[in-house]
């Protein structure tokens, strides 16, 4: 006999426990940015013969932005727990400053692109790829407004290629892994994410 | 505002939306207002659901209802749940008291009455200023419990309120609850795997069955006595296996240590439980004897017979090699969920054989033969996050048996389990007692330290055989 | 690890007098003026300024400043030097080029920090939810959510100690720590997740996701040392602005 209907959570509504664990995730995942952020300062010198290659360690930034989303599949989802994780590193002492919020916002919002184009309704493998991709964009975007206003045209277009590889990769793909592992482990029961079939 | 809440239940059930069990079915349930009544039952027996149901906690989309379920003349419900950090909101102790008052609108001016009444009313015994951070977990419980009752609820429940707290924690709650519902104001209905404790504060109390039903137990009833098992005779002159001499420690940039300088010694064949307070340092001995950290002050040394085949046989546990280790020193942690690896049960236990060198097939049988005598073989296959406490707290046990080590270190081995795990863990432990093992287990359990130690260290009290 | 896991203020310092959405404001005015600015006259002048900040956020002693700042020092450092030796360069020397970003990166840094370690995250929550109109449901979903990084970095070494109670070290391999720390990191996220949904439970008990309008206890309120506040940095940003272009060194970023 097939399994009785499941509802679906209650459409585009956030519940506490939406909010709550979007916000864990931010928080959580903004100490790993905050932690990066040290490491990837440490590993300048190995990127010193050419530093766009820099760009490579992107993607670990942005796993909140395709993360959230996949998890609660609710609108806002990636720009929230952007924001959360940005703050976070920001109070840590993140050498971005408060300027990381302002990234966190834009790449929160450019993830949420991705998913706003299938209305909130597809949450696989393409919009998680598209995810890490188009925020990565509006970071790498913003690194040469910020940072290397003077680099080449040459240049630039290494570093945008880097970066956007880098979070397709580690963002898109590692975050959709990242939200199956959470799944397999149980811990995403109250979500939609974790596949809503009777056990 | 309206009185205590009368209950009642009429063939009640409850299914989730992702499970196709039955949580709870057939409950039939009738509390009067002000009476205190406790739910007991075995493991999944439903009695979180039905908690959650009477605090309105299960909306349409978390699954189906069946029966009837009404709450009449409450003015609100109290809950308290198992962990405390799970449910503090806020940084200061009266920001906390006064968050669900704000959730309902309250006018400010009135909030802060309230709150410093709850405070009271619970024995809370700081300021409103207090960091929770700063509290112990007893003390957090009852700022929790004073939070569920600031709003003046006319129904309170409790859902395993004591299972993470120590006995004295486990205590503070429960004088807090008397005191705060001596004039029977509201409705009490209590969950908790420690029902001797809570028997005396209980009006009635009403056993949930695992298939469904109630059984409501007669005044003056008592749960069976636990069965114990048979005690072994204990080695007299065992070799020392690990010995901590002097051995202290001191936290990087605290002032007062975490452990007071001790000496211990585990001699193969003999168990010792490591009692005491909270805060005198027992789980920080456990890793200095199980070389998982190295003592700030004094040593910790390993015998011959444990550093037999060692690379480096001079040097202190703390700097051997995880694989070296594994072998000879196994650990259980409090919280099982800390040392789980892998996605699979079956793998979480072949990972220690492989780590320590052995074969993929011994690797493998090692792991069959566990999974056999521990009954988890059933579950081979699942994801070791997703199994029911008792059953992790198995596999934690199992996984650090899989290695064969001659010394078991176990942190609260039996912490928060019901009394059939309880009964299946103590049982588990006698059999490890064999093969000249030392076992160091840390308890708050005194029946745990009756069923099994040969000697007692009560840290913060001078070293005593028993 | 040096660097403070705590969030907030341990105590109030002469700072955290002014509201949080005072504080916030100046920083999107300093934010959107250094974003534009380039040359090495304006940040200098706004970083002077801030500097004048440190004693009032309670970071007198230059250990302390430096304890709360070497993150955002060694990366300005880094900023600089890849300016120096790598910036294809628009004219003008490199190294006054390469100062002038890292003196910009510091300044544009620097108010978040003095935020951060003069303002209660309660107080900015509800500071947000009062004169700022942001959702109560999400600003104390939020904090309650930030209430839980200390649990997080005190388990982060407990769950380390029980890797290696099961065999797995990373010795001296940089790959296998960093498979190391994967695991850590996401055996600790498991467990955060957990315990996210178990508190927003508890809040949902005490009447959160209840859909009535909340209050607020505490209550935030602005004063006029606030307005002069964000009048201050207005000032600064002005003055900073006008001496740059005055000396001839302000130009503007966006058109490289």
């Amino acid at each position: 006999m097939a399994d009785p209907a499941v509802r679906p959570s209650a459409g585009t509504r956030w519940r506490t426990v939406d909010i709550v664990v979007t916000a864990v995730l931010g928080v959580a995942l903004g100490v790993v940015f905050w932690a990066w952020s040290l490491l990837s300062n440490a590993l300048t010198p190995a990127f010193a013969g050419f530093p766009p290659s820099q760009a490579v360690l992107y993607g670990v930034w942005l796993i909140a932005a395709v993360v959230a989303p996949l998890v609660v599949r609710k609108p806002g989802a990636a720009l929230f727990a952007e924001l959360i994780g940005a703050t976070v590193e920001a109070l840590l002492g993140s050498h971005f400053g408060t300027l990381v919020i302002l990234y966190g916002l834009l790449q929160g919002a450019a993830a949420e692109v991705a998913f706003a184009l299938f209305r909130y309704r597809r949450f696989g493998w393409l919009q998680a790829l598209l995810a890490g991709a188009l925020s990565g964009v509006a970071a790498a975007v913003l690194d040469f407004l910020n940072y290397y206003p003077d680099w080449t045209a040459g240049w630039k277009t290494t570093y945008l290629l880097l970066v956007v590889a880098s979070t397709t990769v580690i963002a898109g793909a590692g975050g959709m892994l990242l939200t199956r592992a959470l799944a397999a482990s149980g811990a995403l029961s109250s979500f939609g994410a974790a596949g809503r079939t009777r056990v | 505002m309206a009185g205590p809440a009368a209950v009642r239940l009429t063939g009640w059930g409850f299914r989730y939306a992702t499970r196709k069990a039955w949580a709870a079915r057939d409950v039939d349930l009738r509390v009067g207002p002000g009476e205190r009544v406790l739910l007991t039952g075995a493991s999944g027996a439903g009695k979180s659901t039905l908690l959650r149901a009477l605090g309105g906690l299960l909306p349409l989309e978390t699954g189906d209802a069946e029966g009837e379920l009404t709450v009449t003349g409450s003015s609100g419900t109290g809950i308290v749940f198992q962990d405390p950090d799970a449910q503090l909101v806020m940084s200061r102790a009266g920001d906390d008291v006064a968050f669900g008052l704000e959730n309902t609108g309250t006018p400010p001016a009135q909030i802060w009455p309230a709150v410093d009444a709850a405070l009271a009313a619970v024995g809370f015994p700081y300021g409103r200023d207090r960091p929770t951070a700063a509290l112990s977990g007893g003390q957090k419980q009852r700022l929790v419990l004073a939070g569920a009752l600031a709003g003046g609820p006319g129904l309170l429940l409790l859902d395993e309120p004591t299972a993470q707290l120590d006995p004295p924690g486990g205590d503070l709650v429960r004088q807090a609850v008397v005191s705060a519902l001596a004039d029977r104001r509201a409705t009490l209905v209590v969950v908790d795997h420690d029902v001797a404790a809570w028997l005396p504060l209980v009006d009635r109390v009403v056993e949930l069955l695992p298939g469904g039903g109630t059984v409501e137990h007669p005044p003056g009833w008592r749960p069976v006595p636990l069965r114990l098992p048979v005690r072994r005779p204990a080695r007299a002159d065992g070799p020392p296996l690990v010995t901590a001499v002097a051995a202290g420690f001191t936290h990087r940039g605290s002032t007062s240590p975490a452990l007071a300088p001790v000496d211990v010694v585990l001699p193969a064949g003999r168990t010792l439980a490591v009692t005491g307070p909270n805060g005198t340092g027992k789980s920080t001995l456990a890793l200095l004897l199980a070389g998982l950290r190295a003592p700030t002050t004094g040593r910790v040394v390993a015998g011959p017979a444990l550093t037999a085949g060692l690379r480096r046989p001079d040097r202190e546990p703390a700097r051997w090699r995880a694989a070296e280790l594994v072998t000879r020193i196994g650990t259980v942690f409090q919280d099982p969920e800390h040392q789980f690896l892998t996605g699979r049960v079956r793998d979480e236990l072949s990972l220690g054989p492989l780590r320590a060198g052995s074969g993929d097939a011994d690797a493998r049988r090692r792991a069959e033969e566990l999974m056999d005598r521990l009954g988890l073989a059933a579950l081979a296959e699942a994801n070791p996050f997703t199994l029911s406490g008792g059953q992790q707290r198995r596999l934690s046990v199992a996984t650090a048996l899989a290695t064969r080590p001659s010394v078991l270190v176990l942190d609260e081995p039996t912490f928060g389990q019901d009394r059939e795990t309880w009964a299946e863990l103590v049982a588990l432990l006698a059999e490890q007692q064999d093969d000249d093992r030392a076992l160091c287990l840390v308890t708050h359990d005194p029946v745990v330290v009756a069923a099994l130690a040969d000697d007692e260290l009560a840290l913060g009290a001078p070293v005593g055989a028993r | 690890m040096s660097a403070p896991l705590t969030l907030g203020a341990a105590r109030p310092v002469r700072l955290s007098a002014v509201n949080p959405v005072a504080q916030l404001t100046a920083i999107v005015v300093v934010t959107v003026v250094l974003l534009v600015s380039g040359g090495l006259v304006t940040p200098l002048l706004v970083l002077a300024a801030e500097l004048t900040l440190l004693p009032a956020a309670g970071l007198t002693s230059p250990a302390d400043v430096l304890r709360r700042t070497w993150p955002l020092l060694l990366s300005a450092a880094s900023v600089a030097w890849v300016n120096v030796a790598f910036g294809a360069g628009t004219g003008g020397d490199p190294w006054l080029g390469g100062l002038a970003l890292a003196v910009r990166v510091v300044a544009l840094a620097l108010p978040g920090l003095l935020l951060a370690v003069s303002t209660d995250p309660v107080r900015l929550a509800d500071a947000l939810t009062v004169h700022w109109r942001v959702s109560t449901r999400f600003a104390y979903g939020a904090l309650a959510a930030l209430r839980l990084v200390p649990l997080l970095a005190a388990e982060f070494e407990t769950i380390r100690l029980a890797r290696r109670a099961r065999g797995v070290d990373a010795g001296r391999n940089p790959v296998a720590a960093v498979r190391l720390a994967a695991g850590t990191g996401f055996t600790l996220l498991v467990g955060a997740v957990r315990r996210g949904s178990r508190l927003a439970t508890a809040m949902d008990a005490r009447g959160f996701g209840s859909g009535l309008a909340r209050s607020n206890a505490r209550g935030s309120r602005l004063r006029a040392a606030d307005a002069w506040f964000v009048a201050a940095s207005v000032a600064v940003c002005t003055v900073a602005l006008t001496v740059g272009v005055l000396t001839g060194s302000w130009h503007v970023v966006f058109a490289g």
